[in-house]
């Protein structure tokens, strides 16, 4: 188990990660997600011991490590660079972990050979990782994180730089790698919708610090609280202000929305309610649905689909809507709000909902 | 009679092709105009660049030019070529103890300078390169103020130094002696070519398990050989050519190439023959240097930073 207790890091005067406590269980997959300048490198490199908190401790398995140098550590580490020894060949880039752990010739070459199969590269062992593509490259580094069989495998935003398809490709491919490895992997991403097809933990980031760590299904479906759900929100969440009446959120215009099950206990006054874009529609989606007019602002539309960008109030809002919609840019139309998806948060960002009884 | 058609058949289309070409004359016109004038530049586009050359060659062919020639011929009137080549001079250097031992010394002290700069400026261009401390910008730009100061200012200190440490007359005392001006150089040199090695390299060796001085020789060193390369090629060459300080610091036994040229005078009279070849032996080492590093050089001029 890796654990890291009231970490924080200050460099000058940024503080890049604020008191984080964590502990991430062997043979997980964690997900570090947050937008650029979060802290997940800073916290990547904290785990990898490339650099030393400022306060706090790292242990792992019950051991501090927190001063302990990287080489003495058994991490292995992915840059979002394609980070690879350029004047060896890939085998000898692949290999270069286990030669130095003195492991003998036979037992290198036999792991080599698998971990080279599991990222497709054994046609490439004799080239030089710069004669071969971006992707090719990429795999041979992970290759390298994954042939050491490291108690840790860290890997930095791993697939940002590879095209859109390399990216899929891969991406479909490291869940089956994670599940072969026994380690305790974390993955830092930008993008919510790669934490969602990675599945394992999420760890939501903002700002240096957690604001939620729970299953990624989880921490999608119920976050905490208004940061983690904007985090965890591509194409943005859609926000509002509003007043709480008894069971009804009132709204300008008369317009009122019933308030979900979780939060009717909350006491009246002023609230946040956030939904993701396709729970915004332009037809009643089910009977409890309520009909707001609002201003369209730009329409995209990505062949299947329209992301209608909207005004209400001072809000800007995203419409996610199946099939091609074309709108006069200032016209008013009415759009449906699913009452039965939205998040509630208080005025603090909290996230409203009945706390079970049985804690 | 069928082939007849076809053939008055393709002359109607041959024919019906030339007419539309000619449609558009006006404007090809002026197209083959254009392009006739840009022939014509093209045409004397060789002048300049061969013009310059011969001007920078000719010093250089006169100088061998010189060396095949007796003392006679050079004095005796002007010539494009040698009338009664002779190899004479050559002779002369290569049997002089005086002579070839010029050329002995100073190979030894500029090898012995340019390892001693390389080896010092490596650690300290890493330093620069990847570690942020106190002062550490005004320290890279004091570096290269060394090499601001005309090395006269520096002989007098240097030959009461070196003559208080017994050092005067040795290859060592030079060789010290330019590593003043050629440290500075490989140091920026090499930090702008470390610079451009992603940290990340660095990092990931780490992280690998790579020792410090391991992943140094083993991953960072082939990653900026290019770069040692051309650090090693100024340190020479500024070594090379350097005559005050060397002059200076020796008298007899370390006394560079550079400093026996300028001592010629002979009971005859000016030996020019000699001193020709001299100097076209002094440019050999300079000339198959470069060659090694020649596709570099740019890069190196940039002290590494292109």
């Amino acid at each position: 188990m890796l654990e890291l207790r009231n970490v924080s890091k200050i460099m000058g005067n940024e503080t890049h990660v604020s008191d984080v406590t964590l502990a991430l269980e062997h043979g997980s997959l964690n997900v570090l997600l947050g937008p650029t300048l979060s802290g997940k490198t800073t916290l990547m490199r904290i785990m990898a011991g490339l650099e030393r908190p400022t306060h706090g401790q790292v242990v792992f398995d019950g051991k501090d490590v927190t001063g302990v140098s990287p080489q003495k550590r058994n991490v292995a580490m992915v840059h979002q660079q394609f980070i690879n020894y350029p004047a060896m060949s890939v085998y000898e880039n692949i290999a270069s972990p286990l030669r130095l752990a003195r492991l003998d010739k036979a037992t290198i070459d036999t792991r080599v050979r698998k971990a080279a199969e599991l990222m497709k590269l054994t046609p490439m062992l004799d080239r030089l990782p710069l004669n071969l593509s971006g992707g090719q490259q990429q795999r041979t580094a992970l290759a390298r994180a994954i042939v050491k069989d490291a108690a840790v495998v860290l890997l930095d935003e791993p697939l940002a730089n590879l095209d859109y398809k390399l990216r899929e490709e891969l991406r479909a491919e490291l869940p089956r790698i994670f599940a072969e490895a026994g380690s305790i992997f974390v993955y830092a991403t930008t993008e919510p919708s790669e934490a969602l097809l990675l599945g394992g933990n999420t760890v939501a980031l903002s700002e240096g610090r957690i604001t939620q760590f729970g299953r990624t299904i989880e921490v999608f479906r119920r976050p905490d609280d208004l940061k983690t759900a904007q985090t965890f929100a591509d194409p943005p969440l859609n926000t509002l202000a509003v007043e709480k009446r008894d069971t009804r959120f009132l709204l300008d215009g008369g317009v009122a929305i019933p308030v979900p099950d979780e939060a009717r206990s909350a006491p009246d006054g002023t609230y946040t309610i956030g939904f993701q874009p396709h729970h915004l529609s332009l037809s009643p989606a089910n009977p409890d649905a309520v009909g707001v007019e609002a201003k369209v602002t730009i329409t995209e539309i990505t062949g299947s689909e329209s992301f209608v960008h909207l005004a209400y109030g001072g809000f800007p809002w995203v419409m996610l809507a199946h099939g091609i919609h074309h709108f006069d840019v200032g016209a008013t139309i009415t759009v449906f709000i699913d009452p039965r998806h939205l998040l509630v948060f208080d005025s603090d960002g909290r996230a409203v909902r009945r706390t079970p009884l049985a804690a | 009679m069928n082939s007849q058609t076809n053939l008055s058949g393709a002359r109607v289309v041959h024919r019906s092709v030339s007419a539309s070409a000619r449609a558009p004359s006006a404007q090809n016109d002026a197209l083959a105009r254009k392009m006739r004038r840009r022939g014509q530049k093209a045409r004397f586009s060789w002048l300049v660049p061969t013009l310059y050359i011969v001007f920078l060659l000719l010093p250089i062919y006169w100088l061998v030019n010189m060396s095949f020639k007796t003392n006679a011929e050079i004095l005796g009137g002007f010539s494009l070529f040698p009338q009664n080549p002779t190899l004479r001079n050559y002779m002369v250097i290569f049997t002089d103890p005086s002579w070839y031992s010029g050329y002995i010394n100073s190979i030894i002290y500029v090898v012995l300078n340019t390892t001693i700069s390389v080896a010092v400026a490596l650690p300290a261009a890493y330093a620069f390169s990847r570690y942020r401390f106190l002062g550490d910008k005004h320290l890279f730009f004091w570096l290269l103020t060394n090499r601001m100061a005309p090395p006269a200012v520096f002989a007098l200190p240097f030959l009461q130094l070196y003559s208080s440490f017994g050092l005067i007359d040795t290859h060592i005392a030079v060789a010290l002696a330019h590593c003043l001006f050629n440290v500075p150089l490989a140091v920026w040199i090499l930090e702008g070519f470390m610079s451009g090695v992603p940290k990340e390299i660095d990092e990931t060796a780490y992280v690998d398990g790579y020792s410090f001085p391991r992943f140094f020789i083993k991953i960072f060193i082939p990653l900026i050989s290019s770069g040692i390369g051309v650090a090693a090629f100024f340190c020479f060459m500024f070594s090379w050519v350097e005559l005050l300080i060397a002059r200076t610091l020796t008298t007899t036994d370390a006394r560079p190439i550079a400093s026996v040229m300028t001592r010629t005078v002979s009971a005859s009279g000016l030996d020019w023959g000699v001193l020709a070849a001299a100097g076209v032996l002094t440019i050999i080492p300079g000339a198959l240097v470069i060659y090694f590093v020649r596709n570099y050089i740019a890069k190196g001029f940039a002290l590494g930073r292109v």
